[in-house]
């Protein structure tokens, strides 16, 4: 007798996906590290004593029902969440060793270190170039001729170089969604940041543009420290390394994104990628 | 019935009605900028000189020669109040004319209503003369002759063509004549205005220098005011000279009923017949008049001549205005919306804002005498004009306080304008910008206020608009019926703030309402008014072509 494996295919698991070396968080080296984060908006506590190692040059991914934080979590990592009057953070956060939250830390520095990439793409009313070299004008580089050079890496990093060179001095806004999402990436990308937060980043996008994107992310992970945001459970099965399922501001698991789509360990966790729940 | 409410429900019932309620506004507005219009520009076309033959009262025949500028039906009722009364027949009704009759130096009156039935013939002689004149209005009669140091050189029918010409001579030597008196008279006066000021300064100063210096700096003033004085002999000389040469000629008219009458031909500006002209020689009669209109100075007491310096002034203080303006209603709403934080004082200090709009205009103008001319203006005089008391410099109304009161008539314009902006660009587009390392303030800077430009015009259009119309606050801060000189001249430094400036606002209220000759001076209401008109179009026209390129440029997702 040949027992037949129950091979229930999960969704937005990949063939082969399980295959692989399963890799443990233990072993990574960790780039941002949260401890016993807890924030508060006004009396209303929406992210709950989150504890993560999110590890160095890999993607992480962070999924859950809309409401339950994971876009909050996210922007406590460049501190988007400053902007919000009513907002407060307690807890610790650390990127390379260094607490964001301390009082000497420069919160414009900090977001150079930290680029982000929001759900609608948020091009600038200026032409293409100067899009993309806003960051280093920022910075105080006038130079035209390193200005070109940093803005044509950056725009071939979000391969987007081919596709806008004949006319960089045209207003970003004649741009496709797809291409104005890859032109706010190529802008982030050229302050040459040590990670790149993706707040869902393709929800806004058509297929089409969506696959250039998560080309891209893969892309990008070479050098740089990735957490992407996502509602869409197959692109985190497809892009990420390791996932974290949150729920009403509770981390309820986190691991490697083959194991979180396969075998997860929490029964909610599972209801909510089978699709049971959310 | 349920066919009438689904037409109801259908939504065409509204259609209709704020379709119709659109048309009568437009009409309304089409409506008066065409009585402005027609009155306004008609007044430039040479009507026709009418001559009529008209038995008076006591049964004498009388002949009136002049142009007809209204004409009024009158009831059976209402003839009981004239002259004819007893002789009404019944029902019928009657008209009667009103006749410029000019000649207000013979008649002392220049209009004259003739009843209809008076008139017994009325004829349109070719060889009417319409002779405008730089005194007493208008002249409407005959040429008779003109002569020269006392002899006759013309008569008949050869006269008028010689008449023609020697006001056409006369004419370079009549500019000539307003250019010394308007202009080189003018710096003279203020050179020597300056010498003194120098010496009251140097008076002020004197145990602070030494004797010598004293004495050697008197010295230079004293020269100065004889160089001064010896240019004015001169300039006094070859206007008493020119004015010599335009007095050697004069001209005799004869009215319509044989009064003689003789006039230097320095006097007069031009002669037309205006029966006798083509329909091209009376378009460039018109154009001539229409361009004299826009870049003349007034005469007689604004009732004639051109209105060149309201115009002026009101440009300039209405572009004064915008520059002070719109930086301070621009920082103001900046800090409102992004800086402050948002509570309840905010909310009062916003609403105050908002109601200061609603502020009567007289109320600015009050403030502005008592705060920016008595107050500022003193307090400037008393420190830097110390030489010049107790004449005031900047403590009396001029062009600066009507610029400042204005630019805080029309500062919640700016700021409301500006907020709604600021409030109307998208928080992912901020948020873009501080992700990138920017801080708040780089944020603003390079971000924000670019887009929010579009929006900071808006309130600067419809301060402009506001600010070129108002009259009221004006009159008590800096607009006079007549300045003697522009703002702007070639005398350092140039821009004069201090001096007392026109206004085509209150020209219109001047000339249709306080001039010794309202019926005369109407049409030039009108004319003024369309002036105004047309200034605040252009005006707007600019900022709002400005607005929409900049609205090209910054142009975001959401508009």
């Amino acid at each position: 007798m040949v027992e037949q494996s129950p091979q229930v295919p999960m969704p937005g698991s990949r063939p082969g996906l399980s295959n692989g070396e399963m890799r443990s968080l233990s072993d990574e080296d960790p780039c941002i590290e949260v401890r016993n984060l807890n924030l508060f908006y006004g009396e209303s506590q929406a992210l709950k004593n989150i504890n993560l190692k999110i590890p160095r040059g890999r993607v992480t991914a962070f999924i859950g029902p809309s409401g339950c934080g994971k876009s909050t979590l996210l922007r406590c990592f460049n501190r988007m969440n400053d902007l919000v009057d009513s907002c407060r953070v307690e807890g610790l956060i650390r990127i390379d060793e260094d607490d964001i939250y301390d009082k000497r830390v420069d919160v414009a520095a900090l977001r150079r270190r930290v680029g982000m990439v929001f759900q609608k793409p948020n091009p600038f009313p200026k032409s293409i170039f100067e899009n993309v070299a806003y960051g280093l004008r920022l910075q105080g580089v006038n130079d035209k001729r390193v200005l070109s050079e940093a803005v044509e890496k950056a725009l071939r990093g979000a391969a987007l170089w081919d596709e806008v060179k004949d006319r960089l001095d045209d207003n970003a806004f004649g741009m496709s969604g797809g291409q104005q999402q890859r032109l706010v990436i190529a802008r982030a990308i050229a302050i040459e940041p040590e990670v790149m937060l993706l707040d869902e980043p393709c929800s806004a996008l058509d297929p089409i543009s969506t696959a250039k994107v998560e080309e891209l992310i893969t892309e990008l992970k070479k050098k740089y420290t990735i957490v992407i945001v996502t509602h869409n459970m197959q692109q985190a099965a497809r892009v990420s390394d390791y996932t974290a399922y949150l729920y009403l501001g509770e981390v309820v698991e986190f691991d490697d994104t083959r194991r979180i789509f396969t075998n997860p360990k929490q029964k909610e966790t599972e209801d909510y990628i089978t699709g049971r729940f959310g | 019935m349920s066919n009438t409410r689904k037409w109801f429900a259908s939504g065409d019932p509204w259609i209709w009605m704020i379709g119709g309620a659109l048309t009568v506004s437009l009409l309304m507005v089409i409506g008066l900028i065409g009585l402005i219009a027609v009155r306004g520009f008609g007044h430039f076309w040479p009507a026709e000189l009418i001559e009529t033959k008209v038995r008076t009262a006591s049964g004498e025949i009388e002949i009136v020669l002049g142009e007809i500028t209204d004409t009024e039906t009158l009831t059976p009722l209402q003839l009981q109040d004239t002259d004819l009364a007893g002789q009404a027949d019944g029902d019928a009704l009657t008209s009667r004319a009103q006749f410029k009759v000019g000649n207000r130096d013979v008649f002392s009156s220049d209009f004259r209503w003739i009843l209809e039935p008076r008139r017994i013939e009325t004829r349109v002689p070719d060889d009417a003369i319409m002779l405008e004149r730089r005194e007493y209005g208008n002249f409407y009669g005959y040429l008779v002759n003109i002569k020269r140091d006392g002899e006759v050189i013309a008569r008949g029918d050869n006269a008028f063509d010689e008449l023609k010409a020697m006001l056409e001579k006369n004419r370079a030597q009549v500019d000539e004549l307003e250019h010394i008196d308007r202009y080189e008279i003018g710096a003279i006066n203020y050179r020597l205005e300056q010498a003194r000021l120098d010496e009251r300064g140097l008076e002020f100063n004197r145990d602070k220098i030494s004797a010598r210096e004293y004495q050697q700096r008197m010295a230079e003033i004293e020269a100065e005011r004889e160089t001064a004085r010896a240019q004015y002999k001169d300039l006094r000389e070859q206007r008493d000279a020119l004015m010599r040469e335009l007095n050697r000629a004069s001209v005799t008219m004869r009215t319509a009923d044989g009064r003689e009458k003789e006039m230097k031909l320095s006097n007069l500006i031009r002669a037309t017949r205006n029966n006798a002209m083509s329909v091209f020689e009376k378009t460039g009669y018109y154009l001539v008049k229409f361009k004299e209109f826009v870049l003349g100075y007034p005469r007689e007491a604004n009732t004639e001549g051109g209105i060149m310096p309201a115009i002026f002034g009101t440009i300039t203080m209405v572009l004064l205005m915008s520059i002070v303006v719109t930086p301070f209603g621009v920082i103001a709403a900046i800090y409102l919306r992004e800086y402050a934080r948002q509570g309840t004082f905010l909310r009062i200090v916003r609403i105050s804002v908002y109601n200061l709009a609603g502020v009567p205009s007289i109320v600015f103008g009050v403030f502005g005498l008592g705060f920016f001319v008595y107050t500022m203006g003193g307090s400037i005089d008393a420190l830097f004009y110390p030489e010049r008391a107790p004449q005031p410099v900047f403590g009396t109304p001029g062009l600066l306080w009507a610029s400042l009161t204005l630019a805080l008539l029309t500062l919640p314009v700016v700021i409301v304008a500006t907020e709604e902006g600021l409030t109307r660009i998208p928080r992912a587009v901020r948020e873009g910008s501080l992700a990138l390392g920017a801080t708040k303030a780089e944020t603003l800077r390079r971000i924000v206020l670019p887009m929010a430009a579009p929006a900071m015009m808006t309130g600067l259009i419809l301060a402009v608009a506001r600010a070129a119309g108002e009259v009221a606050p004006l009159m008590l801060v800096g607009v006079v019926k007549l300045a003697p000189a522009l703002p702007i001249d070639g005398e350092f430094p140039f821009l004069h703030l201090e001096r007392k400036i026109m206004h085509l606002g209150f020209h219109i209220y001047d000339v249709g309402f306080q001039s010794p000759n309202v019926e005369a001076a109407r049409p030039l209401v009108y004319a003024t008014s369309l002036m105004l008109l047309f200034i605040i179009i252009s005006l707007n026209l600019t900022a709002i072509s400005i607005r929409n390129r900049l609205r090209e440029r910054f142009r975001a997702d959401s508009d």
